[in-house]
C-alpha cells in the first residue's frame, strides 16, 4: 500500500529523505544503490530544510516539574514538527491526482485554492483552503480522473498551539473508480470555527459534521440540521477539545490515592 | 394507560400532542384515546430499551396507521469517551481501550489501530510472519462469530428463535478458540503495534481444526433452515431496499454494499495483514435487499472458513517464529507463561532482565511506564470489518501518547441509511431493515 517503501536498514532515515530517494529512484535518475556513500549516510546529513511545521513544543522529559526535577533535563525544550509540504514529484499516482486536480482549479482561476500537499508514509495529504473547499470536493467526487465518490467521514482535530490554524478537519476520500485514497485536510483559527458543510456532496456526511460539531464545536455552514449527535442536547462544551478536562475523581484503596488519568505524571 | 405514575415519561399534554406512555397490554385504552383526537399521524419512540433495536439504539418514527412516514434514529445513549480517554494512555494500551468499541468485533478494532499506528512507526514491513498470519485467523474467525450474531438477533427479531440459538451455539465455539488463543472471550487486546500480544498456545492448531471441521457440517444447518424459508424469505425479499447510488452517496460499505452486486472488499482491493496471500471470494447478491444481506453474511463465513483452514495450514509451519517486531525498543517487552499461581511473565523473562541483561531490564522499564514514541503525523488504514471499512485516524506529535484516535466506525455511517431504508414501509420491517445493516451501538457512540 505505501509508495515509499525502503529497506529496513533505511527505516531510522527522516521520510522526507526517503521520499525524495524513492521519488529519483521513479524517475529513473536516481543511483537505487543499498547503501549511500559515506558523505550522505544520514548521520552526516543535516536535517532538510523547508517550511518546518511546529504545532506546540514539549517541555522537560519525565513529566516532573519545579523543585522535585532532579533529571537536569527540565528546561528541555523540543518542538512538535508535523511532516512538512512535499516537492514534486509526490511519486505513483500522487502526481496525477495532483495533476487533474491542479488542472482543473488553473481552468477555474482558484490555483491558491490548495496550500500545501504533505506525502507522508504513503498517504498524501491536500490543505485545502476553507473558503474553497466546497468546490474542490465537488470537483474530486466528480471529475472523471479524479472520481472520489467515497467519503468516510470527516475527523476533526484540536491543534491548540497551532497559532491561527487550531482546529482542523480532516477528510478521508476514496476514490473505488481508480482504487486511491487521499486526505483532505482544512485548518481554522478558534476563533472562527466556522467550515462549510460537504453534506450536499457527500451526504453520508451528516452525522460525522454532527459529531465532529458535538466533540470539537466546529461550525459546519449549510448542514441541514447541526446539533449534538453524540453528547446529550444540552451538554456544556466540546469533549474532545483539548481544553477539555477527561475528568474522574481520585481512586482510594487502602488508605493510598490514584489521581485520575489525566493529573497522573506522565511522560512528556 | 395504567395509574403508576411514570416520572420520566409522564402521560398528559404538551405542545407537541398528546403523550402516551405505552407499557403494555394497554393497547386498547392507546386507541381509543387516540381515536378521540382528529389527527392520525402518530409519534413512536421505539427504543432505546427496546429488545429488536439492537442495543440501546432510539428510534423515531412517525406512524400513519402502520406505515412509517418518517424515520429518526436517536444515537449516543452509549457514548463513553473511548477515543478522548486513548489520548490520555500510552500507544499500546490504547489497543485496551478501542477493542471495546464494537464488541461483537473487538481483533478489527485493534487490528485498524495497529495497523496506523505502524504506519506511523514505519514498521509495516518488519512485522513478522506469523503475527501477520495470527492476525488474519483471528480476524475471520471474529467475522464468523460477528456473523453468527448478526444472523441470530436478526432471526430472533422477526420471531426465528431456532436461527437466534444455533446462532449462538456456533458463536460460543468461536469465543471458546479466542479464550483459549488470547484468554479472553472478548475485550482481548491481542492485537499490539509491532505484533501479537504471544505465540499461540499449544494444541490451538488441533482445536482449530476440530472447529472447522464441525463448521462445515453446522453452517449448511443455517442455509437448510432459512434459504428457501417462505416466512424468511417473505419478510426479508425487497425489506430495506437500497441500491448502489444510495450506498455510495450514504457511505455504506461491507454486506449492504455488496448485495447491490458491487464487489468491493478492502481485502481484495486494498490489502492488509498479507490478505493478498489467502484464497477466497468477495460474496455479491443483486437484490440490495435484508434478504441478499443474510446470504451475504452467509457466503463470507465459508469464505472465512476457507482463510481460517489456510491460516491453519500456514500456522503449523511456523512454529516457534517471533509473533512480535525484532525492535526492541517497540516491542512489548512481557513474556507470558503460565506459573503454579496463573500466567503471568515468564520466569526465564524475569531472570533475562533481572540477572543477564541490563539493556533488557532498561528496555522493559522504558516501554512498560514511558511506552514507545511514534513520529508526528497522521494515518488511516481501513480494514474490511464484518460492517464495513472500519478504520482508524491516528494523529501522533512524537509523543507517547496517542494526540488523537477517531474511528470511523461502519456501523455509525451505515445507521444514517434507516430512514431511507424504512420510510414508506411497515413498521414491523423497520426491524429487519435495520437488522439487515447490523448496527453495534458500541461501534455507533465509541
Amino acid at each position: 500500500m505505501s509508495d515509499d517503501k525502503s529497506d529496513k536498514n533505511e527505516s531510522a532515515r527522516p521520510a522526507e529523505e526517503r521520499n525524495l530517494e524513492t521519488a529519483k529512484d521513479e524517475t529513473g535518475t536516481g543511483t537505487g544503490v543499498e547503501q549511500p556513500a559515506p558523505e550522505q549516510s544520514p548521520v552526516n546529513v543535516p536535517a532538510p530544510t523547508g517550511e518546518v511545521r511546529a504545532v506546540g513544543e514539549r517541555r522537560g522529559m519525565f513529566g516532573v516539574t519545579g523543585t522535585g526535577d532532579t533529571s537536569g533535563y527540565g528546561g528541555l525544550v523540543s518542538a512538535t514538527m508535523f511532516p512538512t509540504p512535499s516537492a514534486r514529484p509526490y511519486g505513483g499516482w500522487f502526481d496525477e491526482v495532483s495533476d487533474a486536480l491542479e488542472a482543473r482549479l488553473e481552468a477555474t482561476e482558484l490555483t491558491s485554492a490548495i496550500e500545501s500537499v504533505v506525502v507522508h508514509r504513503g498517504e498524501i495529504t491536500f490543505h485545502v483552503r476553507r473558503e474553497d473547499l466546497p468546490f474542490v470536493a465537488q470537483m474530486l467526487r466528480d471529475d472523471e480522473a479524479l472520481r472520489f465518490e467515497f467519503c468516510a467521514g470527516v475527523s476533526g482535530v484540536h491543534y491548540p498551539e497551532d497559532t491561527g490554524r487550531e482546529l482542523h478537519a480532516v477528510y478521508h476520500l476514496t476514490s473505488m473508480t481508480h482504487n486511491r485514497r487521499i486526505r483532505v485536510e482544512v485548518s481554522v483559527p478558534d476563533s472562527d470555527p466556522h467550515v462549510p458543510s460537504l453534506v450536499s456532496i457527500y451526504p453520508t456526511l451528516d452525522w460525522h459534521e454532527r459529531e465532529t460539531y458535538d466533540m470539537f464545536g466546529l461550525i459546519f455552514d449549510g448542514h441541514p440540521a447541526l446539533t449534538r449527535v453524540l453528547m446529550p442536547d444540552d451538554w456544556p462544551g466540546h469533549p474532545q477539545r483539548k481544553d477539555y478536562p477527561l475528568g474522574g475523581i481520585p481512586v482510594e484503596y487502602k488508605g493510598g490515592s490514584i489521581p485520575p488519568p489525566d493529573q497522573r505524571r506522565s511522560y512528556n | 394507560m395504567t395509574t403508576e405514575q411514570d416520572f420520566y415519561a409522564a402521560p398528559g399534554d404538551t405542545s407537541q400532542g398528546r403523550v402516551f406512555t405505552v407499557t403494555g397490554q394497554d393497547w386498547d385504552s392507546v386507541t381509543q384515546s387516540i381515536g378521540e383526537s382528529a389527527e392520525e399521524r402518530v409519534v413512536v419512540n421505539m427504543g432505546p430499551q427496546h429488545p429488536s433495536t439492537h442495543g440501546v439504539l432510539r428510534l423515531i418514527l412517525e406512524l400513519e396507521g402502520e406505515t412509517v412516514t418518517e424515520a429518526r434514529c436517536g444515537i449516543g445513549y452509549l457514548h463513553t469517551g473511548i477515543e478522548k480517554n486513548m489520548e490520555y494512555r500510552s500507544w499500546v494500551q490504547g489497543v485496551t481501550f478501542c477493542t471495546r468499541m464494537d464488541y461483537l468485533s473487538p481483533f478489527y478494532n485493534e487490528a485498524t489501530y495497529v495497523l496506523g499506528v505502524e504506519r506511523l512507526l514505519d514498521i509495516e514491513d518488519d512485522i513478522p510472519e506469523k503475527a501477520q498470519v495470527m492476525r488474519v485467523l483471528l480476524m475471520e474467525l471474529n467475522r464468523m462469530s460477528s456473523h453468527l450474531v448478526a444472523i441470530a438477533t436478526g432471526g430472533m427479531e422477526i420471531g426465528a428463535l431456532t436461527v437466534m440459538t444455533i446462532g449462538f451455539r456456533e458463536r460460543e465455539l468461536v469465543l471458546d478458540l479466542f479464550e483459549l488463543i488470547t484468554g479472553l472471550r472478548m475485550n482481548h487486546a491481542f492485537i499490539r503495534p509491532g505484533g501479537v500480544a504471544q505465540d499461540l498456545p499449544p494444541g490451538a492448531l488441533d482445536e482449530i481444526r476440530d472447529f472447522i471441521a464441525l463448521m462445515k457440517k453446522r453452517l449448511p444447518e443455517y442455509a437448510a433452515l432459512c434459504n428457501a424459508n417462505p416466512i424468511f424469505k417473505g419478510r426479508l425479499e425487497g425489506v430495506g431496499h437500497l441500491d448502489l447510488a444510495g450506498c455510495m452517496a450514504l457511505g455504506l460499505t461491507g454486506p449492504v454494499l455488496r448485495s447491490t452486486g458491487y464487489a468491493w472488499d478492502l481485502r481484495k482491493t486494498q490489502p492488509y495483514c498479507g490478505y493478498e496471500d489467502y484464497d477466497f471470494e468477495v460474496q455479491t447478491w443483486d437484490t440490495a435487499d435484508s434478504y441478499g444481506r443474510f446470504r451475504i453474511r452467509l457466503n463470507e463465513m465459508w469464505e472465512s472458513l476457507k482463510i481460517v483452514e489456510q491460516c491453519a495450514d500456514r500456522l503449523a509451519g511456523l512454529e516457534g517464529a517471533p509473533v512480535m517486531v525484532g525492535d526492541k525498543k517497540i516491542a512489548w517487552p512481557s513474556q507470558l507463561a503460565i506459573g503454579s499461581d496463573g500466567m503471568g511473565n515468564s520466569l526465564d523473562h524475569i531472570r533475562h532482565i533481572m540477572g543477564e541483561s541490563m539493556e533488557a531490564l532498561i528496555h522493559h522499564f522504558k516501554l512498560v511506564t514511558e511506552g514507545f514514541r511514534v513520529p508526528a503525523g497522521q494515518a488511516y488504514v481501513p480494514i474490511e470489518s464484518p460492517r464495513g471499512e472500519l478504520g482508524a485516524h491516528v494523529v501522533s506529535d512524537g509523543g507517547t501518547r496517542p494526540f488523537r484516535a477517531h474511528f470511523r466506525d461502519p456501523s455509525f455511517t451505515n445507521l444514517q441509511a434507516t430512514s431511507v431504508m424504512s420510510e414508506g414501509g411497515m413498521v414491523a420491517d423497520v426491524i429487519v431493515a435495520i437488522a439487515s445493516i447490523d448496527p453495534v451501538m458500541g461501534g455507533v457512540d465509541r
